[in-house]
């Protein structure tokens, strides 16, 4: 708001005493101020509605440092966690015996990272730091600073999960935008972090059976911790797409939201 | 939360805000192989400490009924190079040193005099497989007793025949399910697993559990690159689980 909008904005309203907060107007009245300082005192009591600038944009800083930052940790430490993890898969690509060992699923060398079995390791073990430490904080700033609820998928969200996937999938009518993200959105970020817990409880298994025993039991023990575990990353592998594919739909703006925080004219009001 | 603002203010605002993110984009450098190499290495290490933090050195690993072992023919021979390198059984022994009171070559019947463990547990291998498998032999903390080892060291060296080294940590070679094994499915171990003597450590994984044994030298310090003989070659040296 410019000075001059304020100067313009006072002189409608006038010296009105009645808007001046009581004790104030007690302290005037004793020393005598001059009018032109009641004047210009902004008046909250009551806004004069001012219409709509042209030259003025509609924008929300949606997405707060912490979060930036934990986003895209997360996003290069899930790339590499997925990555090396496929290489280690393929050292013994089966969730079955040893002996006689089947090969489930032949993962194409170009899609995995590390080289061979100890260079991958040496990435899953290195990244799996910073994959739970961004996670950790990403949840724990959201649950502070309370802006969990732009993203938390409710119960009261269930009826708009259809509407909303038939608007995406089968062309339907598209559902008005009630907030930041739609249910459709909720449900998949809260999902990811299901993943992501998912992913560290069976990833503590696979990696401290014997010291988390009580944890290995609780999944069903080293053997099922491992197709857990394969199981989170396929969750991760399913929601990546998806979330390319949306940012790519809708464009810089929403895209360069990620990056600087600041979205230009939201669809959504209030 | 939707505000209004002018332009030239949001640009300025988001350029502010996205100059923020400068030190996120700084990881960049990491994808230089020269950086990254550096970073998971400091990375194994870092989780090899971790990993000595987490270490309970009284914590049973879990142990299975004889039904839940799998058949002596599904328990798969590892090895490096040869699976049998021919190890002089008549006149072999185990040639101890370091910060021991009895340093010396040791008979296998001396090993077998001490207190016999018999347990059935997971073999893990760093692949991502398991067997479960029925061990037997004597503590490791027996023997280290036996030979008067200083045991506040703090490593445990082993060398093989078949040139395979390996180094652990203290407190895991006294773990109470670490053995120096003879046994394997009540019978004397066979050579491709390891006969006379080998490793099974129950809270390790399989590469530490060498097998063959020539040497055991308790020591405060590892030689650099000669750690272990994955171990030299990248993968993790607490290899605990």
């Amino acid at each position: 708001m410019s000075n001059e909008e304020e100067h313009e904005e006072n002189k409608d309203a006038g010296p009105h005493p009645g808007s001046v907060p009581a004790a104030k107007s007690g302290a005037v009245e004793g020393v005598e101020a001059k009018p032109e300082t009641v004047a210009a005192e902004p008046a909250p009591a009551q806004p004069v509605a001012k219409p709509e600038e042209p030259d003025l944009v509609r924008a929300a800083y949606e997405h707060p440092l912490p979060i930036r930052i934990t986003h895209w940790l997360n996003a290069i430490s899930l790339f590499v966690m997925v990555t090396s993890g496929l290489r280690i898969f393929r050292a013994f690509p089966s969730f079955g015996p040893k002996i006689p060992e089947k090969v489930l699923l032949d993962i194409p060398k170009s899609l995995t990272l590390g080289g061979w079995l100890g260079g991958a390791l040496q990435w899953h073990f290195t990244f799996m730091w910073f994959f739970v430490a961004s996670g950790a904080v990403y949840v724990a700033y959201q649950v502070i600073s309370g802006h969990y609820r732009t993203m938390l998928f409710t119960p009261r969200d269930i009826p708009g999960v259809w509407p909303m996937a038939r608007h995406y999938f089968f062309f339907g009518p598209k559902p008005p935008a009630t907030g930041q993200y739609n249910p459709l959105q909720k449900l998949a970020y809260t999902s990811t972090i299901g993943f992501g817990v998912l992913s560290l409880l069976t990833g503590i298994v696979l990696y401290k059976p014997a010291q988390f025993s009580s944890l290995a039991f609780l999944f069903g023990g080293f053997h099922l911790a491992r197709v857990w575990h394969f199981a989170a990353m396929c969750g991760f592998v399913a929601f990546i797409p998806g979330h390319l594919i949306m940012v790519l739909l809708h464009g810089w703006s929403n895209f360069y939201s990620m990056l600087s925080g600041w979205k230009r004219e939201p669809e959504y009001q209030e | 939360m939707i505000t209004r603002l002018e332009d030239k203010d949001l640009k300025r605002q988001s350029r502010r805000q996205l100059l923020k993110l400068a030190p996120v984009a700084a990881l960049g450098v990491f994808a230089f192989p020269k950086v990254s190499d550096r970073l998971v290495a400091a990375g194994v290490r870092f989780s090899d400490w971790a990993s000595g933090v987490m270490f309970r050195s009284q914590h049973p690993a879990q142990t299975f009924s004889n039904a839940e072992v799998v058949p002596f023919a599904k328990f798969p021979y590892n090895y490096y190079d040869v699976v049998d390198p021919q190890v002089d059984l008549e006149k072999w022994t185990l040639t101890v040193e370091g910060d021991v009171q009895h340093p010396g070559e040791y008979k296998l019947a001396q090993v077998q005099a001490l207190p016999k463990i018999s347990q059935n547990t997971l073999h893990v291998c760093v692949e991502g497989w398991d067997v479960i498998g029925s061990f037997g032999g004597a503590r490791i903390s027996d023997f280290l007793a036996l030979v008067g080892a200083n045991t506040g060291a703090n490593f445990l060296e082993v060398e093989c025949a078949d040139d395979y080294y390996e180094s652990i940590d203290m407190a895991s070679a006294l773990h109470p399910q670490s053995l120096l094994c003879y046994e394997m499915y009540g019978q004397p171990l066979d050579r491709g697993h390891g006969a006379p003597l080998r490793l099974q450590m129950p809270t390790k994984l399989g590469y530490k559990q060498a097998k063959y044994l020539n040497t055991i030298r308790v020591t405060n310090v590892l030689k650099p690159d000669k750690t272990g003989y994955w171990e030299d070659q990248g993968y993790s040296w607490f290899g605990g689980l």
